[in-house]
């Protein structure tokens, strides 16, 4: 049991932070409150994203070593190719366009699995969901702000945020 | 004519969103102009990748953008949009239905958010980009961001109404923020299990490496799908539509009226037959028969409800949450072991031409409607159904587009209503879902009891008013600046009435070429 939960620990934490979240965005009365809600729901999803990125060994941030010289980015693309997909094709998109032909990426693909000089994609932690968060985060705080930019609107008419009074009052407008 | 088409059509109202900034806050008068000029060159972009798609072999193109290698990396996690029969045609829509709703719009903008124009317009600008980059993204969490864009800036237009939709705005914020973070998730498990973002690399790598019976694979579907239902509005979940559209600034409703919950269809259709695939959620996912029957409680909800409302937006926001109903309803009809034996898609699920074709002609009715209501309650000077007496003496040709758009919400030929409800009802028929054909029927007995409601007030003077007072109110028509865009709306129900042989023919090309059309 112990074991079960240590071995999926951050997943564990994502799932009740989320549940955290639901639960004040659809239990509590107070609208600012509704709001920390909604963002520690959005905080858990950007820990399971992250999550996702970690290896199982102990991996490096992904920037190549040694400056890059002595490094073919065409046989580490064909490399990453041969792995489980979701290694390595990321970092490689900017170097396709390079005008070294994609032709004969075919042939360096086997050189390049024994090639010392080649990153391992095992060695590096998939940037790729740390940089889906940093857009995730962009659309959580501009959600955040709109939403309070909301209450402030409906602070200054109805001169209250708690849901309870803010509806008696809405019902007794639309019966005028 | 231009490779670049389809990122063109996006970046025309972006721009002009910028220029809205910038231009607008000093001279207000040239804010419209450029939401015309932004939108008009969105639509013929649009046009233009309509006959790109025609033209070309496999009936679909693809963008890659800052030119990645599609051919070399086809699972690779760069953004592809990819244009197909079906996106073709909501992509002409988005930006028609923006062009008359802007232009409807000149009235009632500087009246209901005085001195805000430039950032409405701003706001209109960014919620069309974000509709037309959702219809046109092949990526799954590129459609995560442009769904948010589309939200946050509809969240913003409905909010800059009354304090009331205020309060609505506030509700609609947190629900779909639940529903788009549930969508978020679903891809973060798809990512997981498939390493790709894209699409039909998300298709290809489930038949590939045999995920179909995979939990996390469902899982991913169980939660995509429930954020794309807050989305859609759909039964259970369809509480925030109608409080948001109907307090909403009148030119806000007539452009998310018709276009969110459309766009959202198209994603839940998107979404079943090119991420997930028609083979796993025909095949091996076994959920038609409940669906259907929460879409057949979905319409009679929603129409039940809608008799119940003493205000005719409120009323017309209801009828929205049938009309979702018959969409979702439609794509889920299936005769049953149909893929296995290896049938047409047309032939297996029966309503999804019914159900895209309904995208097409809902948008088209529920504009027209909501463009009618808007001018109705501009002359009565009341949302109420009871204080709409006289109208048609008054503004008869407001008054004529909306008797156009009821008779087709009913499905009166030769309107597009009549043409979609044929199509859902036949696909019900075809898949043997009998309950569904009848719900349908009812839902439309039940619109026509409501229409004629409105038409009855309307054709009448008021009762109350006796003797000499009894007479014709003078005539007194809305200005042409509406007028225009709403028979140009009502004219289209016909259009696209007429033309249901050549649009239902490109859909089920769509189907034809998403089952056995090449991957890549």
């Amino acid at each position: 049991m112990e074991e079960f939960i240590h071995s999926k620990f951050n997943y564990w934490i994502y799932v009740l932070l989320m549940m955290i979240g639901l639960w004040g965005m659809i239990a509590k009365n107070n609208l600012i409150k509704k709001l920390i809600g909604m963002s520690i729901f959005q905080t858990a999803i950007i820990l399971f994203y992250v999550s996702i990125a970690v290896k199982e060994k102990e991996a490096n941030i992904p920037i190549l070593p040694h400056h890059g010289h002595d490094y073919s980015p065409l046989a580490a693309a064909a490399h990453a190719g041969h792995g489980d997909g979701d290694g390595g094709h990321k970092d490689d998109n900017g170097h396709n366009a390079s005008p070294e032909g994609h032709g004969d990426h075919g042939d360096h693909g086997h050189a390049g699995a024994h090639d010392p000089k080649v990153p391992v994609p095992n060695e590096f932690a998939n940037p790729l969901p740390h940089v889906l968060m940093l857009t995730a985060i962009v659309v959580g705080v501009a959600t955040l702000g709109l939403a309070l930019a909301i209450s402030q609107k409906i602070f200054k008419h109805y001169g209250t945020l708690e849901e309870d009074e803010l509806l008696k009052k809405v019902r007794a407008d639309d019966y005028v | 004519m231009s490779e670049h088409s389809p990122v063109l059509l996006m970046v025309c109202p972006v721009f002009a969103a910028v220029f809205c900034v910038l231009f607008g806050m000093r001279n207000k008068a040239v804010c419209l102009p450029l939401v015309l000029l932004g939108l008009g060159g969105s639509l013929y972009f649009a046009v233009d990748v309509f006959y790109q798609v025609q033209a070309s072999s496999s009936k679909a193109i693809s963008y890659y953008l800052a030119g990645w290698n599609g051919t070399d990396f086809p699972r690779g996690v760069g953004i592809e949009y990819r244009v197909d029969l079906l996106n073709s045609l909501v992509l002409m829509l988005i930006p028609a239905v923006g062009l008359l709703a802007a232009l409807f719009s000149r009235e009632f903008v500087p009246r209901e958010t005085p001195g805000k124009e430039p950032q409405y317009y701003t706001l209109f600008l960014l919620l069309l980009t974000g509709l037309m980059g959702m219809t046109v993204t092949g990526d799954a969490f590129n459609l995560y961001v442009l769904l948010e864009v589309s939200s946050l800036t509809g969240y913003a237009l409905i909010a800059m109404g009354s304090p009331r939709a205020a309060v609505s705005a506030f509700q609609y914020v947190i629900l779909g923020t639940i529903g788009a973070t549930f969508y978020l998730l679903g891809v973060g498990y798809l990512y997981i299990k498939t390493g790709s973002l894209n699409m039909s690399g998300i298709h290809h790598a489930i038949v590939a490496h045999g995920l179909m019976e995979s939990p996390a694979i469902y899982v991913a579907f169980i939660l995509i799908f429930a954020g794309i239902w807050v989305k859609l509005a759909f039964f259970p979940v369809f509480n925030w539509l109608p409080n948001a559209y109907s307090q909403a600034p009148t030119s806000t409703g007539c452009v998310v009226a018709p276009l969110m919950t459309k766009v959202s269809v198209y994603i839940m259709v998107r979404v079943m037959i090119t991420l997930f695939g028609a083979d796993y959620v025909y095949g091996s996912l076994d959920w038609s028969g409940p669906i259907v029957w929460v879409s057949v409680i979905a319409i009679l909800s929603g129409s039940v409800l809608a008799f119940a409302q003493k205000d005719l937006r409120r009323m017309l926001t209801y009828l929205i949450v049938a009309e979702v109903g018959y969409m979702v309803g439609g794509a889920w009809l299936l005769v049953p072991g149909g893929m296995a034996r290896g049938e047409l898609l047309s032939q297996t699920a029966t309503g999804m031409v019914g159900t895209t074709y309904h995208i097409i002609s809902d948008a088209a009715m529920t504009l027209c409607l909501f463009m009618a209501a808007g001018a109705m309650i501009r002359k009565a000077g009341s949302s109420r159904i009871s204080s709409m007496y006289g109208l048609f003496s008054k503004s008869p040709v407001t008054m004529v587009c909306f008797v156009v758009g009821a008779l087709s919400m009913i499905g009166v030929p030769p309107t597009c209503g009549f043409f979609s409800k044929w199509y859902l009802v036949s696909g019900a028929f075809a898949a043997g879902r009998w309950e569904f054909a009848i719900a349908l029927l009812i839902s439309s007995l039940m619109n026509a009891v409501l229409f004629f409601r409105v038409i009855e007030h309307a054709f009448f003077m008021n009762p109350d008013d006796k003797g000499e007072e009894n007479i014709a109110p003078a005539f007194s028509e809305n200005p042409s600046s509406m007028l225009v865009p709403l028979v140009l709306a009502a004219a289209s129900l016909f259009a696209i009435g007429l033309f249901n042989k050549e649009i239902a023919g490109y859909l089920e090309q769509f189907l034809f070429y998403a089952q056995f059309g090449s991957y890549g």
